[in-house]
């Protein structure tokens, strides 16, 4: 019952929002339902986690082959996990912030949680790609409404880009069910199939595809920096947060194990296409003076090192990118609220406009700084764990293609470190001269945030136990 | 055989209403209960033995299937009429005879899902044809409107006449009009190249009635010239019954008799497909984006020809409500706008906002966007390919790739109404009206949760 609840919560929530005119009762509404089913994820996780609560299976389209099943397993925990924290992280963060018919914004919001935790559920494909188009839709609207200047044009090209993507995974999904035994969508009977050489070299770019625009990966991932510089922040962390991970995880979950041979045969190619992106996304990154941007870039570079890392296909990559889809998550999520603290208060963001905060603002440089650091991967943080994994996988699989990636480590200090210079030391400029720290929410929102980056830092063993059976049902598979 | 006597018969009664009132909401609401009484017989005929029984030689043959469309054609009539009866009454002076027209146009629809017999087949297409070349000409004081009309006329007749030379043939091959006697007797080393010629002559004035491309360049031009509440009529059910009638021509595997069909299908398929998309792309007015968004539905539902098996029949049922309720609402709104180009849709949203949000459920459905009945529609169609033949991967990666352009132009007037600043003018817009539109917009969110709620009365 838990996946069913996790889907449902939101999706009624998120349509009772819609109904709502006062931008509080919005407001707290969503909040609420975001904790709620935070902690329904909790009692999934820790109490009711024996098998017949987390799995979920009805009749849906009988003729069709495909059944509403939903699982709570493995990677699917901790995504969903992931999902539950961001969104009423995302939520109070933004609270001082105010939109027009906020009903609807909050409404559009909470559909797409709903379509995300229907992501990472699902096991069956019809359903999956049902989810995966619904987490969609919501963003479309809530980028196009509520977005920046360029808003209308640039969510076009990112819906057009990803409904492309996941129109060619359909087309692969339908060959697939005529191929399983039993016409089934049913993910096993999926994991059961041995296709030919040759249907798996083509499929496979069609699963291929739809996901690499998603996560995105150098050169589909043209829509990405434009997207996230135009969403209204809190879209974007969800965007960059948790959407991505879509990608990542249908990679992982949806691609790997059903082509063995394809994916032996391409892993090179893709790597290298990773490894190309890591570089060259640095390399923007360093030249950006939007804030926004320059997170943008960043996460493509992190996004490719996590790509990379899934096809040098070893067990301890995979657990770095377990790790470090999680770590990411978090990280990049804090990233935005500082951002948006700035862009909210002062009106700007371009780091050629700004100096000086910490003189004004202590509380927010040192958590800034910390997240930051954590950005750069550096030992005691989360993604140091994960960064350190996946860097051994690629090294294990390529020492050139480890050597070439970890270039990027060195640029990510590069642009991050740069980018902490302009904003808070220096001296202050006239736009930084009024400014104040970080209050209430925000202010512990980003403590929070900074704790679970050390702890998870020191500790990452509960993502580890978390991921587990994931990792291990991959190898055994193949 | 219901359908087809009663629909007759309520063309004459309406001709003879506009005799006894002049009251126009009157003569709307006699073609409403028109349309009641004959869904109900026709419902009768489909569960019930109630139905009309004459010795008919085995010209017609009533099937679940022809049946089952009956049922869907007529409730879309009369959605349509609920929804646009009250324009349709404004377009001219003769209001009674537009609904009588109507119903002699089902009778053709009725007597094409039927058919059983080549002449039963051009009776139908005559029957539903000719009231539509006047209605496209009804609003009589525009020039485009008569332009329509004549354009329609001119090359409805060549395409009949084409068809009338296939038909005799296939009848100097086989001696017969009958489908299943002329599959049975035929066969092309014994004539040669009659039956194939007969076939492909059929073909071609068919695929002219579907606008399939290259027979496509009357379409826009009709579409757009007629008046548009009649644009929406047959872009929907003359269309879909066209398409019921081909389908049938090809379940009986009639494929078999002419040239390779297996390459001449996915030709056409494509060439449609690439017509339709790429030219709607380029459009101003909305109107001639559905004219070309139409020619586009049209490239996929010809993927139930490429493919004749269960997924397929029930895909082109499926396929016919989801297009037809969906084409219909959005015309009902377009019938509504005072400026037919994009940007008179900016900014209804703010003005009606109900409107607006039903709009956006009917293009989210002809794009093909899951929980709507247009995605099961367009996978019906993709899987019966997949299904009869591995190899026609190739297709469907096509066939979605121009999906994906699709979205490009129905999501132009999502943006309008949205995303854009301005007055959207409109006339007014009732309560029914609105209701009409809810209604409409549930059913497609309904078939797209579970498209058996629309089929399952097909396996009844």
């Amino acid at each position: 019952m838990i996946p069913v609840l996790l889907i449902l919560i939101p999706l009624l929530s998120g349509l009772v929002t819609f109904f709502l005119k006062d931008e509080k009762a919005a407001k707290s509404w969503s909040l609420l339902a975001s904790v709620i089913t935070l902690a329904v994820v909790f009692s999934g996780l820790f109490i009711y986690n024996h098998n017949n609560e987390t799995t979920f299976d009805t009749e849906w389209l009988p003729n069709l082959g495909s059944r509403f099943s939903l699982a709570l397993d493995g990677m699917g925990k901790m995504l969903t996990l992931l999902t539950a924290i961001s969104f009423p992280v995302v939520f109070a963060s933004t609270y001082k912030n105010s939109y027009k018919q906020s009903g609807s914004f909050y409404g559009l919001m909470l559909l797409t949680q709903a379509g995300l935790m229907g992501v990472f559920l699902a096991s069956d494909a019809l359903l999956f790609y049902f989810f995966w188009e619904l987490a969609l839709i919501p963003v479309y609207f809530l980028c196009s409404i509520w977005g920046g200047e360029k808003r209308i044009a640039v969510t076009f090209k990112f819906f057009i880009y990803t409904f492309i993507g996941s129109l060619l995974m359909l087309a692969g999904i339908l060959f697939l069910y005529f191929q399983t035994a039993d016409h089934s969508f049913a993910i096993k009977s999926l994991y059961n199939l041995h296709l030919s050489a040759k249907s798996q070299n083509t499929v496979f770019w069609l699963f291929f595809i739809a996901f690499a625009i998603k996560m995105p990966i150098f050169p589909l991932h043209t829509w990405q920096p434009d997207t996230y510089e135009q969403s209204p922040t809190a879209v974007t962390m969800i965007l960059s947060g948790v959407m991505v991970k879509m990608g990542i995880f249908a990679l992982i979950r949806w691609l790997i194990p059903i082509f063995p041979e394809a994916v032996a045969n391409f892993s090179t190619v893709i790597i290298i296409f990773s490894i190309i992106g890591m570089i060259y996304a640095s390399q923007i990154a360093i030249q950006q003076d939007d804030i926004k941007r320059l997170i943008a870039y960043s996460s493509i570079a992190h996004i490719g090192l996590m790509c990379a890392a899934i096809f040098a296909q070893n067990k301890i990559g995979l657990e770095g990118v377990m790790i470090q889809m999680f770590n990411h998550g978090i990280n990049v999520i804090g990233l935005w609220i500082v951002a948006d603290v700035i862009e909210q208060q002062l009106g700007t963001r371009k780091l050629s406009e700004l100096g000086g905060l910490a003189q004004k603002a202590p509380t927010l440089a040192i958590l800034l700084v910390v997240l930051s650091l954590a950005n750069i991967a550096l030992p005691l943080t989360n993604s140091f764990v994960g960064e350190f994994l996946m860097f051994i996988g690629l090294f294990q699989y390529n020492i050139w293609a480890a050597a070439i990636a970890g270039v990027s480590i060195i640029l990510a200090a590069v642009y991050t470190l740069n980018m902490i210079q302009k904003i808070f030391y220096g001296n202050t400029v006239s736009l930084t001269d009024n400014a104040v720290d970080a209050k209430n929410n925000v202010q512990w929102i980003l403590i929070v945030l900074v704790v679970v980056v050390i702890v998870l830092g020191v500790y990452p063993q509960p993502l580890i136990n978390l991921t587990k059976d994931t990792v291990n049902t991959f190898f055994v598979n193949r | 055989m219901n359908a087809i006597i009663l629909s007759a018969l309520l063309g004459v009664v309406m001709m003879f209403a506009s005799v006894f009132t002049e009251n126009k909401i009157a003569i709307r609401n006699i073609a409403i209960f028109g349309l009641l009484i004959l869904l109900a017989s026709n419902l009768l005929n489909i569960y019930t033995p109630y139905s009309f029984n004459v010795d008919l030689h085995n010209m017609l043959r009533f099937d679940s299937f022809g049946l089952f469309f009956n049922s869907i054609a007529i409730v879309s009539t009369l959605l349509y009429v609920i929804l646009s009866g009250s324009d349709i009454v404004k377009v001219g002076n003769y209001p009674a005879e537009y609904f009588a027209l109507i119903f002699f146009v089902l009778c053709g629809v009725t007597i094409l899902s039927s058919y059983n017999s080549l002449l039963m087949l051009f009776l139908g297409v005559e029957i539903m044809s000719i009231p539509l070349y006047i209605l496209t000409g009804s609003d009589k004081k525009n020039l485009k409107s008569n332009e329509a009309s004549l354009k329609y006329f001119l090359m409805g007749a060549f395409s009949t006449g084409i068809m009338l030379m296939g038909i005799a043939l296939l009848y100097g091959a086989s001696g017969n009009f009958n489908l299943e006697m002329i599959r049975e007797k035929t066969s092309i080393a014994e004539f040669g190249i009659l039956a194939p010629l007969g076939l492909l002559l059929i073909f071609i004035s068919l695929a002219f009635k579907v606008s399939a491309a290259p027979f496509h360049f009357w379409t826009p031009d009709v579409y757009d010239g007629a008046p548009s509440v009649f644009t929406s009529f047959m872009a929907t059910i003359v269309k879909t019954a066209g398409f019921i009638a081909f389908v049938k021509l090809f379940s009986l595997r009639m494929a078999d008799l002419g040239p390779s069909y297996a390459i001449i299908l996915p030709v056409i398929i494509i060439a449609t497909l690439l017509v339709g998309n790429i030219t709607a792309v380029f459009q101003q007015s909305v109107k001639r984006m559905l004219a070309y968004s139409s020619i586009a539905q049209a490239g996929f539902m010809l993927f139930a020809l490429y493919t004749s098996n269960d997924l397929s029949t029930e895909g082109i049922l499926l396929y016919a409500a989801a297009y037809s309720i969906a084409t219909i609402g959005i015309f009902g709104i377009l019938i509504k706008m005072k400026d037919y180009t994009f940007d008179g849709y900016n900014g209804l949203a703010k003005k009606q906002p109900l409107v607006a949000a039903t709009n956006t459920v009917f293009l989210l459905s002809l794009a093909g966007i899951p929980l709507t009945a247009g995605f099961f529609a367009k996978y019906y169609m993709l899987a019966s390919a997949l299904k009869s033949n591995g190899s026609a991967l190739w297709l469907v990666i096509v066939a979605v790739l121009f999906a994906a352009v699709s979205v490009y132009y129905y999501f132009r007037v999502i943006q309008a109404m949205y995303f854009k600043d301005g007055d959207a003018e409109t006339t007014e817009i009732d309560g029914t009206f609105k209701f009409v539109l809810v209604v409409l917009a549930l059913l497609i969110i309904l078939i797209g949760i579970n498209p058996s709620i629309l089929l399952r009365w097909y396996y009844f």
